[in-house]
């Protein structure tokens, strides 16, 4: 990292952390939502970037692992709130031992569907995801005890951290900001650990990489299972911001949305998911106000024909997304 | 590059800066988008000509209607919710279709202290113990529209029925709601999945099964797509769908056309019904959208004339004079396309349950045409659990 | 007995449908490598396409024909303009290309035909139940699906299998380099036959139109079908395709029928009617997990060199 790296991170931080009190003072506050809601789709992002960006697996099933590790945490609180037990054992809303559960649970959905998945390769592999993906989708919308189609709403409110309380907003704005900074500097780690520039070879040169001696099945698969346990935590913070889940989470169209944002951010860049997840939310919500301040009726009510040739373009038109634009001349990344 | 993106995001805080105070801002948090989306459209359709027909007011108070889609995902309905609430300073949230959308819109609403008047969905949780003082359901309580079919099967002398409801809440409260008033006996009872496009199977067991007669609730395009597999299987003639307002209005009969004729089904409301307000009401959006108004038309347009009718009474004050809101809101003093129009202690109606029967008009088109009352006063079985105390 | 048999018929009908739907699909992943999850929206296209059209000339089999010959020509278009900037391009990029345009086709849909489903007649002569064996009724309309599907699929066989174009598109999709050696435009043949794979999408459409509610997105969830058959047919395979059809509406069919029941004969009607109903909406991705483990490319691989 250079001088101006760091001043520029600085900045960033110091910014990210003034924007709740600015919002709150000229009368944004919903906005504070908007943005905590960039930091977990940030997360789930920068997962699916692990595998898709750094070891070139093509996972259209990503938003299983979101809705898992959700799930996780409003079974675990629907318990609790109605004093049933589940397989035994009490519920909870303590985070510490919901969170971590879930994000383990995630990781090991993953671990299961990515062992088969990864027996495939190309085409197969995609649609693989995919159609594991929609069995999950299946299964929660058929436990009538959580709600069904309708979802479970967490009676409860967020889960207990010990010391803070989370209900509040702008303590759950910089929880979910800890937590992208956390992952954020994990993907970091472990993509220059030895693990990550295996995990490179394979995108690069697979049979090379077993020449070599690799064990690139269990190089992947453990790839696969960390970012289900990244989606899985992505999936926590927005079951805590909304206290619902519900099957709609898990829907096929919001891994396409999870790759949309890697794409858009940059493939295989650090930084891009979280670019890449800040721009699809803001169009997403600003597009339909920003047609309405134009005038533009009619596409303001139909704003996704826009959006959806905006996202051919972007994917046609850059190679490096948001984060090429960004940092290009400096040749940085 | 952060020199534009900071003038756009002061763009958007200028653009959030609250508006004039005399205007009441009224939050429409509805479904546009998805294969449901015309149910939507359809409330939106029906309020907004109300508003129109006012020049902009409603009981003579400017309001500012904002309407955003739901695209049928609660996270995405809680969003707008908020964005509603926090940015605009709405007073009344209305618009909510489905019932996955109610549990996360509402607890907002309540929490910011403002009016929940929803046009359409109305789960069991809000109508017994867990009514609320600042929650009014404009259509029914989603029970009765399935009560009234239990009560119109007997009617029609149906010794047995075979009955289906997709697999969800919504689903199993249909079939509790059909079982509760219906006297005959269950031969059969499936639920096909959410989003089924496939019958075959379950029209199968039905033509095994030989029933008097059959009651489904496949909401939105799964209704259509059975109530076409069903006729062409040929059993349209054979044995008779007996079925809700919600399986068989003006917009699903415009997709299955000629197959549904001689369907029953109850409604509270018909657009033949022979009041003013109601003929004022058909005339109007036939006049201003070009095509007839469902039910859910009506019960847009029923959520505006109701609300404008509290804010003539109070002046158009809504959070000012909450308790003269909610008293005027409970006093419902507005004419109703239905005809009449009250509230139970549970601020859900007490509506007057039809049959309405798909038949051919003079000109060959078919029109869903009322047959008289069969379930009068249907009150729903949950407001009695309601501590509503209106005299406090 | 006849209960059975004739769930077993409405399961084999079901699995010549999927096909209907797969067949164009596995035709573009199969021979160009390309992966296109607009396929359902030119299903869709199809469904609304003959809808209109059957409605202005009055007659379905027009109103069929020119469905799906006008959702060619849309497929050919957006291959011309959009889609074959993609052939080159990794599998990830097609996928997002397609999903924008997914996002496109269903807003303009909703813009050009509005919201409400769309009515679609059928004749006479295509409804009603024709008695197939002493006692079993079926309805005709099913058996004409039967009937196209069972068409298609050998028209398929025979292109591929007989002519000299399906000689070109096999070299095509191996050997690239070698066709084009011979003076043959393979980027033509490529247009023409993903103007073959959007007709065999529209075809799907406009034959599902009489028997399902014609609405905006109708064609995700048969995508999505689809794409379990071509896993487990193999990719490209066109005869895998079609046993892989008839598994998956067998075992979907079936399951839907019997699971209930045999589910209620140890648990509590009320629970098993529930479970019974998770349980057959996962039964075919039950199905794919177990093939896969057994098959990771399906029943019948094809080997070719672009996947």
């Amino acid at each position: 990292m250079t001088r101006g790296h760091l001043i520029a991170a600085a900045l960033c931080l110091i910014a990210l952390i003034a924007l709740p009190m600015v919002l709150e003072a000229t009368g944004n506050r919903y906005l504070i939502g908007t943005v905590t809601r960039v930091f977990f789709y940030a997360i789930a992002a920068m997962s699916l970037n692990l595998i898709l960006g750094f070891g070139g697996m093509i996972s259209f099933g990503h938003a299983a692992y979101f809705g898992v590790g959700a799930y996780v945490v409003g079974i675990l609180s629907f318990h609790g709130a109605e004093g049933i037990p589940i397989f035994g054992l009490p519920g909870t809303e303590n985070a510490l031992i919901a969170w971590p559960l879930a994000v383990l649970i995630s990781a090991l959905a993953a671990a299961l569907i990515g062992a088969l998945a990864l027996r495939t390769t190309g085409v197969y592999f995609i649609m693989t995801t995919l159609a594991f993906a929609q069995m999950l989708f299946f299964l929660f919308v058929s436990l009538e005890q959580y709600g069904g189609d309708d979802g479970l709403f967490m009676s409860a409110g967020r889960s207990e951290v010990p010391l803070i309380d989370i209900e509040g907003r702008t303590t759950f704005y910089f929880v979910s900001m800890i937590c992208c900074a956390l992952f954020f500097w994990f993907t970091h780690a472990l993509i220059h650990s030895p693990f990550g520039r295996v995990l490179k070879g394979i995108k690069q040169n697979e049979p090379r990489m077993r020449a070599l001696g690799a064990p690139t099945y269990t190089y992947k698969l453990v790839a696969f299972a960390i970012a289900g346990g990244g989606a899985g935590l992505a999936g926590v913070l927005s079951a805590n911001h909304t206290e619902f889940v519900s099957p709609d989470i898990l829907h096929w169209t919001k891994s396409g949305e999870l790759m949309i944002m890697v794409i858009l951010g940059g493939l295989g860049t650090l930084l891009g998911p979280i670019l890449g997840a800040a721009a699809f939310l803001i169009l997403e919500e600003f597009l339909p106000v920003i047609f309405d301040m134009l005038g533009l009726d009619l596409l303001q009510e139909h704003w996704r024909i826009v959006f959806g040739p905006l996202l051919i373009i972007v994917v046609l038109m850059t190679r490096s997304g948001l984060h090429g634009a960004l940092f290009r001349k400096r040749g940085a990344s | 590059m952060k020199t534009t993106t900071m003038m756009a995001l002061a763009g958007a805080l200028a653009f959030a800066a609250p508006a004039a105070a005399e205007t009441v801002k009224i939050g429409m948090v509805t479904t546009l988008s998805t294969g449901a989306g015309y149910l939507g459209e359809d409330v939106r359709d029906g309020f907004l000509l109300a508003v129109k027909e006012e020049g902009g007011k409603l009981g003579g108070t400017d309001v500012e209607v904002l309407v955003e889609d739901d695209g049928r995902k609660p996270g995405t309905g809680r969003q707008i919710a908020q964005r509603f609430i926090e940015r605009d300073g709405v007073e009344i949230m209305t618009g909510v279709i489905f019932s996955n959308i109610s549990p996360v819109v509402w607890p907002l609403a309540e929490e910011a202290g403002i009016f929940y008047v929803t046009p359409n969905s109305a789960p069991s949780a809000y109508a017994g113990a867990g009514c609320h003082e600042d929650y009014f359901a404009v259509a029914w309580q989603n029970d009765s529209l399935h009560e009234s079919v239990g009560v119109l099967s007997n009617d029609l002398g149906h010794g047995n029925a075979f009955i289906m409801a997709a697999n969800y809440q919504a689903g199993k409260d249909a079939i509790a709601g059909f079982k509760r008033y219906f006297k005959g006996e269950i031969v059969g009872e499936l639920y096909p999945a959410l989003g089924q496009t496939d019958y075959a199977a379950e029209i199968a067991a039905i033509r095994d099964a030989k029933p008097a007669m059959v009651y489904h609730f496949l909401p939105g395009g799964m209704g259509i797509n059975f109530i076409k597999q069903y006729a062409q299987a040929g059993l349209g003639g054979t044995i008779p769908q007996v079925l809700s307002g919600a399986g068989m209005e003006s917009r699903i009969l415009g997709a299955v056309g000629e197959t549904a004729l001689n369907v029953a089904s109850t409604s509270h409301w018909s657009a033949d019904f022979d009041n003013e307000a109601n003929k004022a009401f058909v005339a109007g959006f036939e006049a201003e959208y070009g095509r007839l108004p469902s039910v859910y038309a009506s019960q847009g347009y029923d959520t505006a004339k109701l609300i404008a009718s509290a804010l003539k009474a109070t002046g158009g004050k809504v959070l000012e004079d909450k308790d003269g809101f909610r008293n005027a809101m409970r006093a419902a003093d507005f004419a109703s396309v239905r005809g009449e129009f009250r509230f139970n202690n549970n601020q859900h109606p007490i509506n007057d349950w039809i049959n309405q029967v798909v038949e051919k008009d003079a000109d060959g088109a078919l029109v869903l045409r009322s047959k008289g009352i069969v379930a009068p006063a249907l009150a729903d079985a949950y407001a009695g659990e309601c501590a509503l105390d209106w005299n406090k | 007995m006849h209960l059975f048999a004739e769930q077993l018929l409405n399961g084999i009908q079901l699995g010549i449908f999927l096909y209907l739907v797969a067949a164009g699909l596995t035709l573009i992943f199969g021979i160009m490598g390309f992966i296109n999850l607009a396929h359902g929206s030119l299903f869709m296209i199809g469904a609304f396409l003959a809808a209109t059209l059957t409605d202005v000339t009055g007659s379905f089999l027009g109103g069929l024909v020119l469905a799906v010959i006008a959702t060619g020509v849309i497929g050919v278009v957006a291959e011309r303009l959009i889609l074959r900037h993609l052939y080159e391009r990794d599998h990830l990029d097609q996928v997002l290309v397609t999903f924008g345009l997914i996002l496109f086709t269903n807003e303009l849909v909703v813009m050009l035909a509005g919201r409400a489903p769309q009515f679609f007649s059928t004749p006479g002569w295509l409804n009603g139940s024709v008695e197939i064996l002493p006692g079993l009724q079926y309805p005709v309309y099913r058996l004409a699906i039967i009937a196209v599907g069972a068409a298609v699929a050998l028209l398929l066989y025979w292109i591929i299998a007989r002519t000299r174009v399906g000689m070109l598109i096999r070299a095509g999709s191996t050997d690239r380099e070698t066709v084009e050696v011979l003076g043959v435009d393979i980027g033509l043949i490529f247009t023409a036959l993903f103007g073959v794979g959007a007709m065999f999408a529209g075809l799907a459409g406009a034959m599902a139109g009489p028997l399902v509610s014609v609405e905006v997105g109708m064609g995700e969830g048969q995508l999505i079908l689809a794409f379990v058959v071509v896993v487990i047919g193999g990719i490209g395979s066109v005869h895998g395709t079609l046993i892989a059809a008839l598994m998956v509406g067998i075992a979907d069919t079936l399951g839907r029928a019997f699971v209930t029941d045999v589910l209620r004969l140890f648990m509590a009607p009320d629970t098993a009617s529930g479970m019974g109903a998770g349980l057959s909406s996962m039964l075919i991705y039950v199905l794919m997990a177990i093939i896969l483990i057994a098959r990771p490319s399906g029943l019948f691989p094809v080997q070719t060199s672009r996947h």
